[in-house]
């Protein structure tokens, strides 16, 4: 007992002795470049680092636990705890304009871990920097702006991740570039990234599923069938008005040859979306959305369940009721918010009657957030997601609760 | 004070809110309207092997990694079978090559008894060869398949009267086939010829529940077992796909999966339309009540229960006589298909009927019209009724 207790002694005392040896005073925030207009492809830039004294290397992340009770037609897996994510974000700035980002992420304990961006971005001009390593293909803008202390809500929308693949990120290369004239700022992105496999047809998910891809660990080192992945961008923001991103995906997902020997022939993936948000001036009420389509070339003699086309997207509506000082926090936001999603995995009919295929899911989730500070949000949604099979059979329905926060660090 | 009230109306509405729990979330369906769920009285360590077998049924999705095909027409059971359901037309399965009881399946080298009508990726599906005769078969519903299985095949010939000898035009008589070694004979089965009694599948050519599983996994999915081990596409013996244990665990599942709950029993007109039913002769074949006889799950053992078939097989006619046959049957007979869960049909056919052995009855009165054979009398009686009694007689086909 002496013993143990003379080793809790010296632990601490070692402990505080080494908390002690800390001067708060080197570590300083990283400020953000908040003189311009941002997009969503700044992103990744504009994220809370946290640099040590004068190391070249600033560190952040952010993290997100949460609590469910979800239902699905009377039946309940009961009462579930999560931690969703840490995602650890280092960045360097190697020269004035050479830049290194990079963010790895813990999903659900250690399930997953991905180093979800690691690139190094040149600036030649503003309207012409290079980006190499990991990127985030620019599809839709969830791709490019899903941390978690961004969003009211704690589940990831289904079109983004579900239909599209967010987080979706590649080895590869490409451009950026941004142009800005008085209110109005213009931006690019292209990329070319090794792609997609052929499970986003071959899944044990039963749909075409986009995400299948993600788990190929051999996508950072070899491209499934030597053919790049391009992904362009363009978007535009008025600061009065609000931000408009156009973006495209497309590319060969198949093994169409393999030692010299023709297997198949060349089957594209297509994928279009469109984003938007804006601030309602009068109201304050903030919307955001993304809206996808997804074009497979599936084989005719394939099953019908994986659809060759699908469409999808959510709109978020967010509106701060109470902006002051609460329990001590000087700038506290109380925001109340609703989502709507929705989701067709299948828009192809089938060849036996001509009838649609269904396949389809609604989704709406009211929330309530509270944000002491900006980069901390606590969050209460409430889900209602009505899932039709490909037959359109009565839908399953799944509703509940869910209670979490999300913070940057 | 305005901060203070806000939060605590915030804070009231999300507490209510979540206390609110039954109005919020969604109820379980009432038992009568689904089909799936386990008969009731099974044991918790048979509760178990249910949900093992409802999980290989319903939740794995097979792929190319994991053994479908080459060639297959569906990639899990569940997606014939939706909420343990009749199927859709989309994985109709297409049968061929037999057209008469003596010589059997001349094409069974090309690729018979069953086309698989779907290939994975860089594979070619199959073609019904020339001068083959084909017929499709819905998939069935799956519901209390265990109650069907424990009839003793005794009853099945109490019911059969091959030569007709009460003269009401009406002969049922059981499909007589060869079996595979691996299924074991039922207690107190009946033989003829080193054939037995099959009752399951249109033609009735299945023995029982473990041959119809293995059968589909190979057949309808291309994944191979210790039981049907030659693959579809080549011919030859290959690796087990998939573990006799999961084989099991199905058959189980579907050996206890309830019978469909009779609704509106009490309706008169649900009851007059029962009265109808039975004038017109229809329970002749479609016998509303049946016994099983012992089992080793005593949940289904000795029960009485009303499928309303008498798993036999009945000539319809020239309508339905597709040229394609199995076992002892001949083209124009089918086994008497069980009524039960024929008014949830649609709420698996994607919100319509797709009825007889290939679905082209779009409604309970095409098909009943469509019967001919032995039902022709069944079927003129019907076609007199006063429409008020047609429609009773639907309603109290779609309570069941």
């Amino acid at each position: 007992m002496k013993k143990i207790l003379f080793i809790i002694f010296l632990v601490s005392g070692i402990i505080s002795d080494a908390m002690a040896q800390i001067d708060p005073a080197l570590l300083r925030r990283v400020p953000k470049d908040s003189a311009r207009t941002q997009l969503n492809m700044d992103a990744v830039y504009s994220r809370p680092f946290l640099q040590v004294g004068k190391l070249p290397i600033s560190l952040g992340g952010y993290v997100e636990a949460n609590y469910q009770y979800l239902q699905e037609n009377g039946v309940s897996e009961g009462h579930q705890f999560q931690m969703r994510r840490l995602t650890l974000f280092v960045a360097s700035t190697i020269y004035k304009r050479i830049k290194f980002l990079s963010e790895i992420e813990f999903e659900d304990g250690t399930k997953e871990i991905n180093i979800e961006f690691a690139s190094v971005d040149i600036e030649i001009a503003p309207l012409l920097n290079l980006r190499g390593g990991i990127v985030m293909n620019p599809i839709g803008a969830f791709n490019q702006n899903h941390d978690g202390p961004k969003w009211e809500f704690i589940d990831r929308p289904i079109s983004a991740t579900q239909m599209l693949p967010a987080t979706w990120s590649n080895v590869g290369f490409g451009i950026f570039g941004k142009k800005y004239m008085e209110n109005w700022v213009y931006a690019y992105e292209a990329y070319l990234t090794n792609g997609f496999d052929d499970k986003i047809i071959d899944n044990s998910e039963n749909k075409t599923f986009l995400p299948a891809s993600k788990n190929n660990r051999d996508r950072f080192e070899e491209s499934f069938n030597g053919i790049p992945l391009f992904t362009g961008k363009i978007a535009v923001k008025n600061k009065m008005i609000g931000e408009l991103g156009l973006s495209y995906m497309g590319g060969v997902y198949n093994k169409f040859e393999d030692d010299g020997l023709t297997l198949d022939k060349k089957r594209r993936v297509t994928t279009f979306a469109v984003d938007f948000n804006t601030v309602l001036p009068q109201t304050g009420i903030q919307i955001n959305g993304e809206w996808a389509w997804v074009k497979v070339d599936v084989p005719d003699t394939y099953t019908e369940q994986y659809g060759g086309r699908q469409q999808g997207g959510f709109v978020d509506f967010v509106k701060p009721v109470l902006k002051k000082p609460m329990f001590g926090f000087e700038k506290a936001v109380l925001n109340v918010a609703i989502r709507g999603e929705y989701v067709d995995w299948n828009r192809d009919a089938f060849k036996a009657t001509g009838g649609r295929i269904a396949d389809e899911i609604f989704s709406i989730v009211p929330a309530i957030s509270w944000r002491p500070v900006a980069q901390t949000v606590i969050r209460l949604n409430y889900r209602y997601n009505w899932q039709k099979d490909l037959l359109g059979n009565p839908p399953s329905r799944l509703a509940g609760f869910q209670f979490g926060f999300s913070t940057y660090f | 004070m305005q901060t203070k009230i806000i939060v605590y109306c915030v804070t009231l509405l999300a507490v209510s809110w979540t206390t609110a729990c039954k109005k919020t979330l969604p109820r379980t369906p009432d038992d009568e309207n689904v089909l799936d769920g386990p008969i009731e009285g099974l044991t918790h360590e048979q509760n178990r092997i249910f949900l093992r077998g409802d999980v290989a049924f319903n939740n794995e999705i097979f792929t190319s990694s994991t053994g479908l095909g080459p060639l297959f027409v569906a990639n899990s059971c569940g997606s014939c079978h939706a909420g343990d359901g009749k199927g859709h037309p989309f994985t109709t399965l297409t049968r061929f090559g037999q057209s008469d009881t003596v010589v059997g399946n001349l094409f069974l080298k090309m690729g018979g008894p069953q086309l698989q009508n779907r290939a994975i990726p860089g594979f070619q599906p199959e073609q019904i060869p020339a001068g083959a005769t084909f017929s499709k078969f819905m998939p069935p519903a799956n519901t209390g398949l265990g109650l069907l299985d424990a009839v003793p095949d005794e009853m099945l010939l109490s019911l059969s009267d091959e030569k007709d000898a009460d003269g009401d035009g009406i002969s049922g008589r059981p499909n007589w086939v060869h079996i595979p070694e691996y299924a074991a004979l039922r207690a107190g089965y009946a033989e003829r010829n080193n054939k037995y009694i099959g009752r399951f599948g249109k033609k009735a050519a299945v023995y029982n529940l473990l041959q119809q599983t293995a059968n589909a996994y190979n057949q309808d999915m291309g994944i191979n077992s210790s039981y049907e081990h030659f693959d579809t596409y080549t011919g030859q013996e290959i690796d087990p796909e998939v573990s006799n244990q999961t084989i099991l665990d199905v058959v189980f599942y579907l050996k206890t999966l309830k019978a469909p709950v009779q609704r509106n029993q009490q309706d008169p007109t649900v009851q007059q339309g029962k009265q109808l039913f039975m004038a017109a002769a229809c329970g002749k074949c479609h016998t509303p009540v049946l016994t099983t006889g012992t089992s080793d799950i005593a949940a289904i053992a000795n029960k009485q229960f009303s499928p309303y078939t008498d798993l036999l097989l009945h000539d319809m006619g020239p309508d339905l006589d597709d040229g394609y046959t199995e076992g002892t049957a001949t083209t124009a007979e089918w086994r008497t298909p069980p009524l039960w869960g024929l008014g949830l049909s649609k709420k698996s056919q994607g919100g319509q009927y797709f009825l007889l052995h290939d679905g082209r009855a779009q409604s309970i009165e095409a098909a009943i019209l469509l019967h001919g054979g032995e039902a022709q009398n069944s079927r003129n009686k019907y076609k007199l009724l006063q429409a008020g009694e047609k429609d009773a007689l639907i309603k109290f086909l779609e309570s069941l």
